[in-house]
């Protein structure tokens, strides 16, 4: 009756041709194709986390290099900076040496004139003192050479103690 | 003149689901709209229920004309 | 109630639709396209006086009046997306010009073959085939044992007068038909399809997919990912080749279907019993590997009040069947409600017998052609994508 009855031949047919395709297609087609695909999407998986690690490992080279790279650098600036104190120092402790030094040698020097000076001076006063020992003595041996002159001196003398 | 009247009936059932599925239409649109990102997701449901209710709407029809007979 | 009562209530259906179909292209518009099928309209046009017959012991004889004039599209068409024992290419000089094919019938006497041609193109039961020490006739495309002597109106059957139908015992009749020799035709497509993609993928391991591979292997990838891993859940690997030879089966036949002539055209998955064939495949699948849980949630639903239960058990177990049931009809009524959208627009042009009306025809079965092409995948998907839902109910682990 019509289209709407299913008719026993295709029904066997249909049946029969369904099977052998999907025992034909699941053996020699889905099973390689369905594997392929896999196969495929678990290399482009694997590839895809390589790079990744690739990645992140070059980072982490990368950051480690530049960690390298800074700490010379530090490394650099501490040594210059030390360098440049240990010059600092040492010119200065030159200098302060230096005029230590100098001061002392001034001091020494100033020590000395003042001692030469002293001892000239010393020797100046001396002479100085005997000078006029002696010329107070030619003087008075000049001077007193006679009585009168002796006693006038004498008298002036006193005069001026009373009018002290 | 049962002929006429089962015809009736299965207009009727086609009338439920165009409105069923021309709803559900509209509201998957509406979701795309609104979430562009879940298309696929909306579509694939929206196939399934409209596939339900077409099959609801083929009983509709099927019973209609249990009276031809 | 279903098994005796279904086909009739279908056919009632189609007929209606039929109907209803021409009625309202006539009043909406009016509209041809050069294929088998004008050309077997043009054929049936001629010979329509033989199909009025055919047509009026289906459909009561007032009918039969009114068409005897010319051309009667809905004979046509019914023809069209029936089966049949030879391919009718188009008509010659007024002779019909099929390719025929092997009738195999499975006798009370054994096996029994010979070429449908010795029918020359009878189908009313009018000529006898004598084979293997037997005689038969063929009445509509069915292959019955052929009375000694001739009714009345010449065929060798005896014919009920108010039913039409046939009385004579039927053969079984296993026969290369039309939509048999389609079906092997498209499986022929489809192993070569994907066969020599399986080759590709041998000669080219793991590189990205070239020619064909390229163009299967998403299709492939998506019934795969979206169909099968999406609804059946981790147990999905084992079911994916039936999936995959269901999609391609189907839309591989949806699109010869569509191909208006010779290898194509025939209309298998708009054939009950191919799609019959499928649904019953998905319901035993489905069935064989429902697990415990998918039993539990049929006959004693959890988390319900227990009068409940017995009352949904019964809806559940009735589900189990109309599930496949509404996947036969859907693929069914989706293929070949476009065979007869397809058809009846080429008819126009028969129906007005002006070559004026071919323009509007061929726009829109040009527009008609192009949604088939969507339905064609689409109906693939859905029965694919409906499998796979059942399949996933009846595996899936203890979430509802």
């Amino acid at each position: 009756m019509g289209i709407v009855t299913p008719g026993f031949g295709l029904i066997f047919w249909t049946t029969l041709t369904f099977f052998i395709l999907l025992f034909l297609l699941a053996k020699f087609a889905w099973k390689p194709i369905l594997k392929a695909v896999q196969e495929r999407e678990e290399a482009i998986d694997s590839a895809l986390k390589a790079a990744e690690a690739a990645k992140a490992e070059m980072a982490s080279l990368q950051s480690s290099n530049e960690q390298l790279l800074k700490e010379a650098r530090e490394e650099r600036e501490q040594i210059l900076k030390e360098a440049r104190a240990l010059r600092d120092k040492t010119i200065a402790d030159a200098k302060t040496a230096a005029s230590e030094e100098a001061a002392k040698v001034l001091d020494a020097a100033r020590a000395q004139i003042h001692n030469e000076k002293m001892a000239a001076m010393t020797e100046v006063k001396n002479q100085v003192a005997q000078l006029a020992i002696d010329m107070s003595e030619r003087i008075l041996r000049a001077e007193l050479k006679d009585a009168t002159a002796q006693k006038a001196m004498i008298d002036r003398a006193m005069e001026d103690v009373k009018m002290n | 003149m049962t002929g006429s009247i089962t015809a009736l009936g299965a207009g009727l059932a086609v009338i439920g689901v165009g409105i069923g599925i021309g709803l559900i239409g509209s509201r998957a649109m509406e979701a795309i709209a609104r979430q562009p990102e879940a298309a696929g997701k909306i579509q694939t449901n929206m196939i399934i229920a409209a596939a339900l209710i077409e099959g609801a709407g083929l009983f509709g029809i099927v019973v209609a004309l249990l009276g031809n007979n | 109630m279903r098994g005796v009562s279904l086909p009739r209530i279908l056919q009632g259906l189609m007929m209606n639709l039929n109907r209803f179909l021409l009625g309202l292209l006539l009043l909406a518009a009016p509209a041809a396209w050069a294929s088998e099928d004008v050309h077997s309209a043009e054929a049936h046009a001629d010979t329509a006086a033989v199909h009025v017959e055919e047509h009026a012991t289906e459909h009561g004889a007032s009918h039969a009046e009114e068409a005897k004039e010319g051309f009667d599209p809905a004979t046509v068409i019914m023809h069209h997306i029936g089966d049949s024992h030879g391919w009718h290419l188009f008509d010659w000089n007024e002779h019909p010009v099929s390719i025929p094919l092997p009738v195999i019938l499975y006798t009370d006497n054994g096996l029994v073959v010979f070429s449908s041609a010795e029918f020359h193109h009878d189908q009313e039961g009018t000529h006898v085939v004598e084979a293997g020490g037997q005689r038969f006739v063929n009445i509509h495309e069915k292959i019955y044992y052929a009375s000694d002597v001739a009714n009345e109106h010449g065929v060798y059957a005896d014919m009920d007068h108010e039913t039409h139908e046939v009385a004579n015992a039927k053969p079984w009749d296993v026969s290369i038909t039309k939509n048999v020799a389609a079906l092997l035709f498209a499986a022929i497509v489809i192993l070569a399809l994907f066969l020599s993609t399986a080759r590709s993928y041998k000669k080219n391991p793991n590189g990205a997919p070239r020619g064909l591979a390229g163009f299967v292997e998403p299709l492939v990838v998506f019934v795969r990912d979206d169909i099968a891993k999406n609804n059946i859940g981790h147990h999905y690997k084992r079911f994916v080749p039936l999936l995959l030879t269901i999609f391609f089966f189907i839309w591989i036949n949806n699109l010869l279907g569509l191909v208006p002539f010779f290898p194509g055209g025939a209309n298998v998955t708009g054939n009950i019993a191919v799609t019959m064939v499928l649904a019953v495949i998905t319901f035993v699948v489905t069935n064989i590997n429902g697990n415990k849980h998918y039993w539990g949630h049929i006959f004693w639903m959890p988390g319900l009040p227990v009068f409940v239960k017995p009352v949904l058990a019964i809806v559940e177990f009735i589900g189990i069947f109309t599930k496949p049931f509404s996947l036969m009809i859907r693929l069914f009524a989706n293929i070949t409600a476009g065979h007869i959208i397809v058809l009846s627009l080429v008819s126009l042009v028969f129906i007005f017998e002006t070559v004026w009306v071919s323009p509007a025809s061929v726009l829109l079965t040009l527009f008609i052609s192009v949604l088939e092409l969507l339905v064609a995948a689409l109906q693939a998907y859905i029965f694919t994508l409906l499998t796979a839902l059942y399949i996933g109910s009846a595996v899936q682990d203890d979430h509802h």
